[in-house]
């Protein structure tokens, strides 16, 4: 349809989708560079770039396209992580169990924190988040058979039937697909009539209720989104690393997801993509040449926050998605 | 006379000292237009905030439809029939102007949990919100971005908006403030089309306008109604001239409520 069509009115070559089907390209040929070049740490790098960018894009849904900051996202993750090392560690290997399992339970906590938060705004809003993910990181702490504040290893990955995701590059491309599956989701809600009630009420929630909306109810189910898809991500991570701990729940850990979602972009598709995989590469980059890469990606960051409206991908210039 | 639609029962709300409203009662009779004038700061916009919901009064009741909503939320009372426009535009800036109008059709198109099809492309939101455009002159402007419209032109998709959630009571405040001369004369035009099927509330200083389409006309004076009547008995009423008419000529001020910011 013709007004379909408009959202796309910068035309099929238009820098926008130049750089993100380059970046997806880029991607799918990471392991083709990792084989030739024998260098196994791309994988391991770009694994973790592709589960970060869920967990930005799920952020990215509340944040950017509802206006819902929250603080406490990487709790999610912790969440969803911890439903596949405790389930590992009691004998239940089946990731059949396991990813559903992760799912709901960021869900459920979402669900819980969301209907407890969304009557708030702004700072309170914020710390709110952050307040219960602090609790559950403690818990975590806490959780003496589960490794406490050391950890646990988690010794067997998920099982997939036939799928063995020790095979690094099946376990990259099972990340990559759901990347791709999560971006056309978050596409596909943003859009809908359920996406334009989660952005009409971040751009004027009185005005939205005045016009008939139940705003709560949506953007309380938006939140549960955003956290099961950030459980998902989470299962991946404790796959990829083989390990949780409460770190990955730290309260600074839901600052990177933040600082991933601006820096991409906030209400375009790839930009947390683009924004997980600057912030991880910098980091990593930064990390050979300083001991306090932070002291250079901060200012950086800060930059890229004032100055470029709309983030890395507000570069590329043009009306946005979404 | 008509059964009444809207009937306010000795509504009152304080503000610290001021009395925004002094033990309001009044009926709205169906498909009546009634007019509510008075000076600034007389409460007007208060009490239409308290028929919507937005603001609880310190006591009172009101019934619409012989239902009483005094504790029905926002939401709800829009759905069951109560539109207003806001005196400073309250828009979806990121929005254009059928994406605004679009959304109050969906508002009233049942559920919006529905996660897949695109509803920029569904025609059962998109063509309701286009007549909502076409009646108030925004047509030509409907895939125009909010940022982009002229003030008048953001008064008109207020207006586009409450239509849109096809209301039987709209309450309209101050709808003419900013309009040039024939973004206003347009507007009279459309209300008198809206006259008669819709029970309209309409606040307004513009007094040619009030006395060319208001059926009964209610004057509110800090907070209380010193006077209700049809147009020939306010405009005749010394206490009204008195307190407000008279001093008309030196108060009007189309465009004092221009939103502060672009
Ligand atoms: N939220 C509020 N808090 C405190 N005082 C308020 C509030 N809203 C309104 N008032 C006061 O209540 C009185 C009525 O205000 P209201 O906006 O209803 O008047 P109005 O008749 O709409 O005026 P105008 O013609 O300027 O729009 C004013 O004295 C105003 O200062
Ligand atoms: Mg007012």
């Amino acid at each position: 349809m013709s007004e379909w069509r408009k959202d796309w009115r910068h035309g099929p070559w238009s820098p926008r989708i130049v750089v993100n089907a380059g970046l997806v390209t880029v991607l799918a040929l990471v392991p083709v560079y990792a084989a030739f070049a024998g260098d196994p740490f791309a994988m391991t790098l770009f694994s973790r770039i592709l589960i970060m960018a869920i967990a930005a894009l799920s952020l990215n849904l509340i944040m950017g396209f509802g206006g819902m900051v929250s603080f406490g996202h990487a709790a999610c993750l912790g969440i969803g992580g911890y439903a596949v090392g405790i389930l590992a560690k009691e004998g239940i290997g089946s990731g059949f169990v396991q990813w559903p399992v992760a799912v709901v339970a960021s869900a459920i906590y979402a669900l819980v924190v969301g209907a407890l938060c969304l009557r708030t705004r702004g700072v309170y809003f914020i710390m709110i988040t952050l307040a219960f993910a602090q609790m559950v990181y403690y818990v975590a702490s806490g959780l003496d058979r589960y490794g406490g504040d050391d950890g646990l290893t988690i010794y067997h990955r998920s099982q997939f039937g036939p799928f063995d995701l020790n095979n690094a590059t099946l376990f990259y491309y099972l990340c990559f697909a759901l990347l791709l599956a999560s971006i056309y989701l978050v596409w596909r809600i943003v859009n809908s009539r359920f996406g334009l009630v989660i952005q009409g009420a971040r751009s004027n929630e009185p005005r939205m209720r005045a016009v008939g909306f139940p705003t709560f109810r949506y953007r309380l189910v938006c939140f549960v989104i955003a956290g099961a898809l950030c459980g998902l991500a989470g299962a991946l991570l404790a796959n990829h690393t083989n390990f949780i701990s409460p770190a990955m729940m730290h309260w600074t850990r839901s600052g990177d997801l933040i600082v991933m979602a601006v820096l991409g972009g906030m209400h375009a598709m790839f930009g947390p993509l683009i924004g997980a995989m600057a912030f991880l590469l910098l980091e990593q980059g930064l990390s050979h040449v300083t001991d306090y890469p932070d002291l250079i990606l901060g200012p950086l960051l800060l930059i890229v926050a004032i100055y470029v409206n709309g983030g890395i991908d507000g570069l590329l210039g043009g009306p946005r998605r979404g | 006379m008509a059964e009444a639609l809207l009937e306010i029962d000795a509504l009152t709300k304080r503000f610290g000292g001021v009395m925004a409203s002094d033990a309001i009662s009044l009926a709205l009779s169906r498909g009546e237009l009634h007019a509510l004038i008075g000076p600034n700061g007389a409460g007007k916009t208060t009490l239409i905030g308290q028929l919507t919901g937005e603001i609880a009064p310190d006591s009172g009741r009101i019934r619409f439809e012989a239902r009483d909503v005094t504790a029905l939320p926002v939401y709800r009372r829009s759905q069951i029939g109560l539109a207003r426009s806001f005196q400073i535009a309250s828009l979806f800036v990121e929005f254009t102007a059928l994406d605004n109008v679009a959304l109050a059709v969906q508002a009233h198109a049942g559920h919006s949990f529905r996660f897949w099809r695109a509803a920029r492309c569904e025609p059962e939101l998109r063509a309701p919100a286009r007549d909502a455009l076409l009646r108030v002159g925004l047509a030509a402007r409907a895939d125009v971005p909010v940022t982009a419209l002229s003030h008048g032109e953001r008064r008109q998709l207020e207006i586009a908006m409450a239509l849109a959630t096809r209301p039987r009571l709209l309450l309209l405040d101050e709808p003419m403030a900013g309009m040039g001369p024939e973004e206003s004369a347009r507007l009279v035009e459309t209300l008198r089309q809206l006259k008669g099927g819709l029970t309209i509330l309409l606040v307004e200083h513009d007094m040619d306008a009030v006395f060319a389409l208001a059926d009964r006309i209610s004057v509110l004076v800090y907070g209380r109604i010193i006077a209700s009547g049809d147009p020939a008995a306010i405009r005749a009423d010394a206490a009204v001239r008195e307190a407000y008419l008279g001093e008309q000529d030196g108060v009007r001020r189309e465009g004092r409520h221009e939103a502060p910011h672009g």
